[in-house]
């Protein structure tokens, strides 16, 4: 039944009769406008065109959108063109799906260079508008922990709890390994290269100043960032998108201590314990590898651990752990604020709270490093 | 396609979709028990039923997003647990859906959501597939500059009309409705009841519309089937509905709401 849409058209003098048969449907569109096509070739020197429907078996929008095209196009050059034979159905069709040009405004344009100039431009300010936003709620959300503190039942110990599990529990064996592992690596290649000198257990102090101060904090932060920044950007983005945050304010509830503050509570709360976990596997790796690959015993691996590290080398890089959790919670929930409508803009603003909350990670320790270098810590 | 609409009052009338002994349970719960529907093709079969009582259940079942149990589901008169993947393809190429609440895609424009199922299934020329979408939008009823806009930037009622555009978008056999009118202002509900009921009329489509609204299933249903109890309990005009003694169909034609649009509907016959 589904026969590709025909065409023959008969000339006499000024006259041509058009008949059409098959199915003009919008799945042989292709043919159909071919058809169509040489239906405006064929009967464009004719005077008056009459189109035959008889022969025709289907038809939908589609179908009736290229005829009639065909038939206005043939009119607009001074031909008088008529329909003949069409049921009352495909009349109504026709009538339905009658050619006609859709006027949509148009889009302003901009060239490449100003489009480039703008982009910069607009991102300059942008990147202004996020700090002033970070700064202010950093605001909020301190006022809200401050409110918090002072009037301990207005602490929602149930959601901080939760929090706390998703964020710092779960993250527990992930983070354990990866730190294992880079402090593994750091202490082979410390062994590796201090060989040459003959200098293999010095490797131990380089894995344990490099793990206590930096390494650990770094990779429990970025592991924090990537995992649980994500997931509260892309709760509170859909929270938005929902509408629920609406929901809140209309309600009198402050999005900002009900949503926000506990979960920046449980970042700052899990992050330093999440330091000392990733603390404890690096070195644990390095003492693993030092044992098996350095040839070290146990008993010199500590004492040298001992002499190397104090007290302050731990707590360097313990003190910045609750520093990256803010910046990294501010910004989780800053961006999941910044969700508009669409599932595109949730997945973009996930990747950007990602991303950015990385590098002020990286950023808040290049600041620690210089402040901690000027007070010789 | 056409022809269908003409002969709606022809003696043996083809069956569009045919439910025969369908189940459908969730856990331990049974939605639906042994359920049958037929709709006939080139009508417009309005679906009513409590809320939470499986309506849209049954749809998504029709259309294959639920599984069901037991029973046969026959489409245009092939069962469509016996269809290759091509054949079931082919079937879901005929069929259009308006969901509740759209389910427009987000990130797209109107004219682009409309387009979605045209570029994916056919090969048209970049011309006529801008003029078929644009030709869609102005059939549903949205102006031309709807046509560049994301839907997070419409109305409720907009997002159902770009929505109703895009389940026309393949010039489907079979329209389903998820409560087309729900969450429309009166004026908007009667003019998409007037728009679906001109399109089925112009298009020759079959229409199976879930609905709550009273005002549809008077004035554009061909028929009407109710499902209390796990069954369809009553499906015909909506005369033989209104006669019925089945106490859910009595509450809800003869309720105070229920009962003030029968009387408007008997005084517009005489």
């Amino acid at each position: 039944m589904a026969r590709e849409p025909q065409l023959s058209v008969t000339r006499s003098d000024a006259a041509a009769r058009a008949s059409l048969s098959g199915s003009w449907v919008v799945t042989a569109a292709e043919a159909a406008e071919a058809a169509a096509a040489r239906l405006t070739q064929e009967a464009r020197a004719a005077r008056s065109v009459s189109i035959d429907l008889s022969g025709v078996a289907r038809l939908d929008t589609a179908g009736a959108w290229i005829i009639d095209r065909a038939r206005q196009e043939l009119a607009a050059g001074g031909a008088s063109v008529a329909y003949a034979g069409a049921s009352a159905a495909h009349e109504t069709l026709i009538a339905e799906a009658q050619y006609r040009v859709f006027e949509t405004p148009e889009r302003p344009r901009v060239g490449p260079l100003m489009g480039f100039l703008s982009d910069i431009g607009l991102s300059v300010v942008g990147f202004g508008r996020d700090l002033a936003h970070g700064v202010e709620f950093l605001g909020q959300v301190v006022r809200a922990i401050g409110v918090a503190l002072l009037n301990p039942s207005h602490i929602r110990l149930a959601s901080l709890v939760h929090h706390l599990e998703n964020f710092g529990f779960r993250s527990v064996p992930i983070i354990a390994l990866i730190s294992f592992l880079v402090g593994a690596i750091v202490a082979q290649q410390g062994i590796f290269q201090l060989q040459n000198f003959g200098a293999t257990h010095f490797a131990v102090d380089l894995v344990g100043l490099i793990s206590l101060r930096e390494l650990g904090v770094l990779l429990a932060a970025i592991m924090m960032a990537g995992r649980s920044g994500s997931a509260i950007t892309a709760e509170i983005g859909s929270m938005k998108m929902r509408e629920e945050i609406d929901a809140m304010r209309v309600m009198g509830l402050d999005p900002v201590e009900l949503l926000i503050a506990p979960r920046i509570l449980s970042l700052m709360i899990a992050l330093p314990m999440l330091t000392f976990i990733a603390d404890m596997a690096a070195i644990f790796g390095a003492l693993i590898v030092s044992v098996t690959y350095g040839g070290l015993s146990p008993e010199i691996f500590f004492a040298r651990l001992r002499t190397a590290i104090g007290l302050n080398t731990f707590l360097v890089g313990l003190i910045k752990a609750p520093f990256m959790a803010l910046v990294t919670g501010i910004i989780a929930s800053v961006e999941g604020l910044d969700v508009q409508g669409s599932a595109e803009s949730l997945g973009r603003q996930v990747t950007a709270s990602v991303v950015k909350a990385i590098f002020m990670v990286i950023l808040v320790d290049g600041l620690f490093a210089m402040f901690f270098a000027a007070i010789k810590y | 396609m056409n022809e269908a609409a003409g002969t709606e009052q022809g003696g043996a009338r083809e069956v569009a979709i045919r439910v025969r002994g369908l189940t459908v349970g969730f856990g331990e719960k049974l939605i639906m028990d042994g359920l049958d529907l037929d709709v006939y093709r080139g009508e417009v079969l309005g679906f009513v039923g409590a809320s939470g009582v499986g309506k849209s259940v049954l749809t998504r079942t029709i259309l294959g997003l639920v599984r069901k149990r037991k029973g046969s589901i026959e489409v245009f008169g092939r069962n469509l647990d016996e269809l290759s993947f091509e054949q079931r393809r082919a079937i879901e190429r005929r069929w259009g859906v308006l969901f509740q609440h759209g389910a427009l895609f987000s990130a797209l424009t109107v004219k682009q959501n409309v387009q979605v199922p045209m570029r994916e299934y056919l090969s048209l020329s970049d011309r006529l597939l801008d003029e078929l979408a644009m030709l869609k939008i102005a059939l549903v009823g949205l102006k031309p500059d709807a046509a560049d806009k994301y839907p997070s930037e419409l109305s409720g009622g907009m997002i159902k009309r770009a929505a109703l555009a895009r389940a026309l978008a393949l010039d489907p056999d079979v329209l389903f409705l998820d409560e087309p009118t729900s969450g429309l202002d009166p004026i908007g509900a009667g003019e998409f009841d007037e728009l679906i009921g001109t399109l089925q009329k112009t298009l020759g489509l079959t229409v199976f519309m879930v609905t709550h609204d009273l005002d549809s299933l008077y004035s554009i249903c061909d028929r009407v089937a109710a499902l209390a109890d796990r069954k369809v309990i009553e499906a015909g005009p909506i005369d033989q509905l209104l006669a019925s003694e089945h106490p859910w169909l009595r509450a809800y034609f003869h309720g105070q709401r229920g009962e003030r649009l029968h009387l408007a509907y008997q005084a517009t016959r005489g």
